[in-house]
C-alpha cells in the first residue's frame, strides 16, 4: 500500500497534527514514511502544506510529484483549491467548508465551495459543527481526518490508536474528544460516498 | 533497532550527540534551527554537560566551535546558508588554521527563498575555503555524515562543511541510529602555533591546505556517499548530487535508471569517478539543488568538450528548488498534472498576529511620519519585515541582519533627514550594534526603532541575547540618555508613542526609541508551558 498525501491549511490550523496521528498509524504497521513540511515565516499566518508519504515500499522524494497526490487533506476551504496541481485524476479531496478570512482580498465562499464541489472526487463537510458536537472547536483537524479515513486503507482503530499515543499526555478527555471528531468526520464521509 | 522518525535538521542532531558531541553553537535562522533546538532538548546533553545555548550571531558560534574545536574536543556549528556570510571571516580562515578536535561546520541552504532573501549555494563557500564538504540524500545519511564527517575532521585536522537544504532540513523519515560514542578529552594542537595566522605562519599553513587537497580528492573518490550505480544506456550519464537523487529515483519507481548515475555525496569532486563517467557516456546530465557548481565544473569556460546538460542550457531552470517534475521533464519524460488551480485563487502570504506588538509600532510611525515624504525607514530581518506588506506598508528595505541602521545613517549623511531605522531585539544584538556605534561617533540624524519583544520571534521564539540588556548597550556605545525613549506598545499609548516619536524626529543627533511588549506567540508559549509543569505526567 501506498498513499501520498497533500495536508494543506493556514499555519496554526494544526495540520501537522494530522499528519502526525497519520504517521503514527503507519509507523506502527512498519510502513515507510516521508513527512515534508513548512516552518519559519509561513507559520504566521500564511498558507502551509505538508507532504506526507507513506509506503510499505521505499519512498524516494520528499515531494509529491504534481499529479500523483491521492489525498488532498485540508482545513481550510481556499487552501483546499491551492494544491489541485498535485490531486490524481482518481484522487479525493477531503475539505472543511469552514472558511478562515485572514486576508482582504479573500473570495466569494459559495464560488470557493463551488470549485470544491466540481472536484469529481469530494467530501466537503462543516468541521468546525461536527468539532464543537464532539466537545471543542479545536478538533476540526481530527474531524477532517476522519472524513479521510476511509481512504488511507487503514484500520480506523490504528488511527484511534495514534490519536492516544500523540494526545495521552494531554489527559484522557482530550483523547477521548479528539477520538468522537475522528468517528464524527467518518460518519461524513461514509454516508456521502454511499450517496 | 526501532527507526527515530527525525527531520533532517534532527538528524544531524541526533548524529552529532551519538558521535560525542562536546557543544552545539548557532543563531536560529530557518532552515537551521531546528538542529540547535533538539540538542537543547536533549536529557543526554543536558546530562552530559553539552553546550547548546544560542550565540550572539553565525561569526561568535563560528568562533566559539573553533575554540572548542582548539581544545581538543567535538564542536557544530550551525546556520543558514546567509548566516554563513557573517560568520565567512572565521569560516574561511578555519580552514588555514585546521581543526584540532573534529569541527562540523552545518550550512542549511535555502533553494526557492521559503524564508530567506536570496538561495545562494554554500558549496560555493566550501569550495573557496578548500574545505570538503558533505551533501546528504536522506535523513539517514545526514545522521550518517556526521559521524563521518567528524572521523574525517580528526583524520585530517580540517573543518568540514555539512550543507542540506530546506527540503530535508525540514522533511520527516526513518533513521536508524549508530553506537554512542563518548566525548573527546582536552587535548590541545600538537603545534600552538598553528591557530597564529600571522603571515609567516598563515603562509606554511596554506600550503599545507593546498597540499592536503589531493587527500580530500582521494577520500571523495573512496567515500561511501559517492558511488556510480551503472546503467545500460550510455546515450547520456547522470551526475547527481544530495536531495536531487531522490527527485531522479522517484521516476523510476522500480528502483533503476536505464543510465549510469554517479551519485555525489561528498566534495571535492571525485576525479576518477567524473572521469570515467565522461569516458563512457555520450552526455552528462547533471542535477543538483542550488547553482550549478558540479555542471560549471564539468562545462569548463568555453564549454567546448562534452555535451554538459543541466541549468546553463535551460535542461533544468536557471534557479529555484528542483522537485520530481522537473527532474522528470529533464529525463525527457512526459511531465504529469493534476488539475489546474481555479481563477478564483489568491495568495494568502504571513502576516503580523493580531495582537502583535509591531502593529502598534508601525501604526505610530506611519502616523509620525505621516507629514514627511515617503521611503525613509530602513529595516531589517524579522518578524517586522512583514511591516513592508499592507495594510503597513511601513518600512522600505530588508537586506541583512543588522542594515538597517548603518543604512539609515548612509542616507542620512545623503542628506535624508531625518531617516529611520527599524530593527528587533535580537537583530540588534546580532549585528546592529556596531552600525549604531558609527551613527553615534558620527551624531547622525537618525531615529531608531528597537523592536522590543523580548524574543527571538520568526524564528520561533528563541532566547533573545538583547534581553535586559537593551538599554545599557545603547548607553554604553554612546547614545545620549534622553535620548533613549521607552514606550510600551499598545492601543492606549498610541498618542503618547506618536509624540515620542515626533520629538525625536525632530533631534538632528542618533535617537534610540525601544517600544516594548512581549511577542504574543511567546506569552502564549510560556503560559502553557506554565500549564503543562503544573500537570502531573500521565504516561
Amino acid at each position: 500500500m501506498k498513499k501520498d498525501i497533500i495536508l494543506a491549511g493556514v499555519g496554526g490550523q494544526g495540520i501537522l497534527s494530522i499528519a502526525a496521528v497519520i504517521g503514527t498509524a503507519a509507523l506502527e504497521q512498519g510502513m515507510h514514511l516521508k513527512q515534508s513540511e513548512v516552518h519559519g515565516m509561513s507559520q504566521r499566518g500564511g498558507d502551509v502544506v505538508s507532504n506526507l508519504r507513506i509506503s510499505h515500499q521505499e519512498i524516494a522524494s520528499d515531494l509529491i510529484p504534481f499529479g500523483k497526490a491521492d489525498l488532498i487533506i485540508a482545513v481550510e476551504p481556499l487552501e483546499s483549491l491551492r494544491y489541485l496541481p498535485y490531486l490524481s485524476k482518481k484522487g479525493w479531496l477531503i475539505s472543511s467548508s469552514q472558511h478562515l478570512n485572514n486576508i482582504p482580498n479573500y473570495p466569494d465562499l459559495e464560488e470557493v465551495l463551488q470549485a470544491i464541489r466540481s472536484v469529481p472526487h469530494h467530501i466537503l463537510l462543516n468541521a468546525d459543527t461536527l468539532a464543537r458536537e464532539a466537545g471543542s472547536v479545536k478538533a476540526a483537524n481530527m474531524v477532517i481526518l476522519g472524513a479521510a479515513s476511509p481512504f488511507l486503507e487503514m484500520d480506523f482503530t490504528l488511527l484511534e490508536d495514534a490519536i492516544r499515543t500523540i494526545f495521552i499526555k494531554k489527559g484522557e478527555e482530550v483523547v477521548d474528544l479528539n477520538i468522537r471528531a475522528l468517528q464524527a468526520g467518518k460518519e461524513v464521509a461514509l454516508q456521502e460516498q454511499a450517496l | 533497532m526501532r527507526k527515530l522518525l527525525l527531520l533532517g535538521d534532527e538528524a544531524i542532531a541526533q548524529g552529532a550527540l551519538d558521535a560525542g558531541l562536546s557543544g552545539i553553537y548557532a543563531y536560529p535562522g530557518t532552515p537551521s534551527t531546528e538542529i540547535t533546538e533538539y540538542v537543547q532538548q536533549s536529557s543526554y546533553a543536558r546530562e552530559q554537560g553539552i553546550h547548546s545555548q544560542w550565540s550572539a550571531n553565525e561569526k561568535t558560534a563560528m568562533e566559539a566551535a573553533l575554540g572548542m574545536s582548539y581544545a581538543g574536543k567535538r564542536a557544530m556549528v550551525c546556520m543558514k546558508h546567509v548566516g554563513l556570510n557573517v560568520a565567512a571571516d572565521p569560516f574561511i580562515n578555519s580552514a588555514i588554521t585546521g581543526a584540532n578536535g573534529g569541527l562540523i561546520v552545518v550550512a542549511a541552504d535555502d533553494p526557492s527563498m521559503h524564508s530567506s532573501q536570496n538561495e545562494q549555494d554554500s558549496r560555493f563557500f566550501g569550495k573557496f575555503a578548500l574545505l570538503p564538504i558533505l551533501e546528504p540524500s536522506n535523513q539517514q545519511e545526514a545522521y550518517d555524515m556526521v559521524h563521518y564527517g567528524f572521523d574525517l575532521s580528526e583524520k585530517y585536522l580540517i573543518p568540514v562543511l555539512l550543507r542540506l537544504t530546506t527540503r530535508l532540513a525540514h522533511s520527516r523519515a526513518g533513521v536508524v541510529r549508530k553506537e554512542v560514542r563518548s566525548q573527546n578529552e582536552i587535548r590541545l594542537p600538537s603545534d600552538l602555533r598553528q591557530y597564529v595566522l600571522l603571515p609567516s605562519i598563515a603562509r606554511k599553513r596554506y600550503k599545507h591546505l593546498l597540499g592536503d587537497h589531493h587527500h580530500f580528492i582521494r577520500e571523495s573518490e573512496e567515500s561511501p556517499f559517492n558511488k556510480t550505480i551503472d546503467g545500460p544506456d550510455r546515450s547520456m550519464g547522470i551526475v547527481v548530487c544530495g536531495l536531487a537523487y531522490n527527485y531522479l529515483m522517484e521516476n523510476y519507481p522500480e528502483g533503476k535508471a536505464p543510465y549510469p548515475v554517479l551519485k555525489i555525496g561528498q566534495y571535492p569532486l571525485p576525479r576518477i569517478l567524473m572521469e570515467q563517467m565522461a569516458d563512457t557516456c555520450d552526455e552528462i546530465l547533471v542535477v543538483e539543488d542550488g547553482y550549478p557548481m558540479v555542471e560549471e565544473l564539468l562545462k569548463g569556460y568555453l564549454g567546448r568538450g562534452l555535451k554538459i546538460k543541466g541549468r546553463f542550457d535551460g535542461t533544468i531552470p536557471r534557479d529555484g528548488e528542483l522537485n520530481p517534475n522537473i527532474v522528470a521533464v529533464a529525463l525527457g519524460m512526459e511531465d504529469t498534472v493534476g488539475v489546474p488551480v481555479p481563477g478564483l485563487m489568491v495568495g494568502r502570504p504571513p502576516s503580523l498576529c493580531s495582537g502583535c506588538p509591531h502593529i502598534d509600532s508601525y501604526k505610530a510611525l506611519n502616523q509620525a511620519l505621516a507629514i514627511l515624504p515617503k521611503g525613509r525607514v530602513f529595516s531589517d530581518i524579522g518578524c517586522y519585515t512583514l511591516g513592508a506588506l499592507q495594510p503597513y506598508e511601513a518600512i522600505n528595505s530588508c537586506v541583512d541582519m543588522g542594515a538597517s541602521i548603518p543604512m539609515a545613517k548612509g542616507a542620512a549623511d545623503a542628506g535624508m533627514v531625518p531617516a529611520v531605522a527599524v530593527i528587533g531585539d535580537s537583530t540588534f544584538t546580532h549585528s546592529g550594534m556596531t552600525g549604531l556605534l558609527d551613527a553615534v561617533i558620527e551624531k547622525s540624524p537618525i531615529t531608531v526603532l528597537i523592536l522590543d519583544n523580548a524574543t527571538t520571534a520568526m524564528t520561533g521564539g528563541q532566547s533573545s541575547a538583547a534581553e535586559g540588556r537593551l538599554e545599557d548597550i545603547c548607553r554604553g556605545l554612546g547614545v545620549e540618555e534622553e535620548h533613549i525613549r521607552v514606550v510600551r506598545p499598545l492601543r492606549k499609548n498610541h498618542d503618547e508613542f506618536v509624540r515620542i516619536l515626533e520629538e525625536e524626529l525632530a533631534y538632528p543627533g542618533v535617537s534610540v526609541i525601544i517600544p516594548r511588549r512581549e511577542c504574543i506567540v511567546a506569552i502564549d508559549k510560556r503560559m502553557r508551558d506554565k500549564f503543562k509543569k503544573k500537570q502531573p505526567a500521565t504516561s
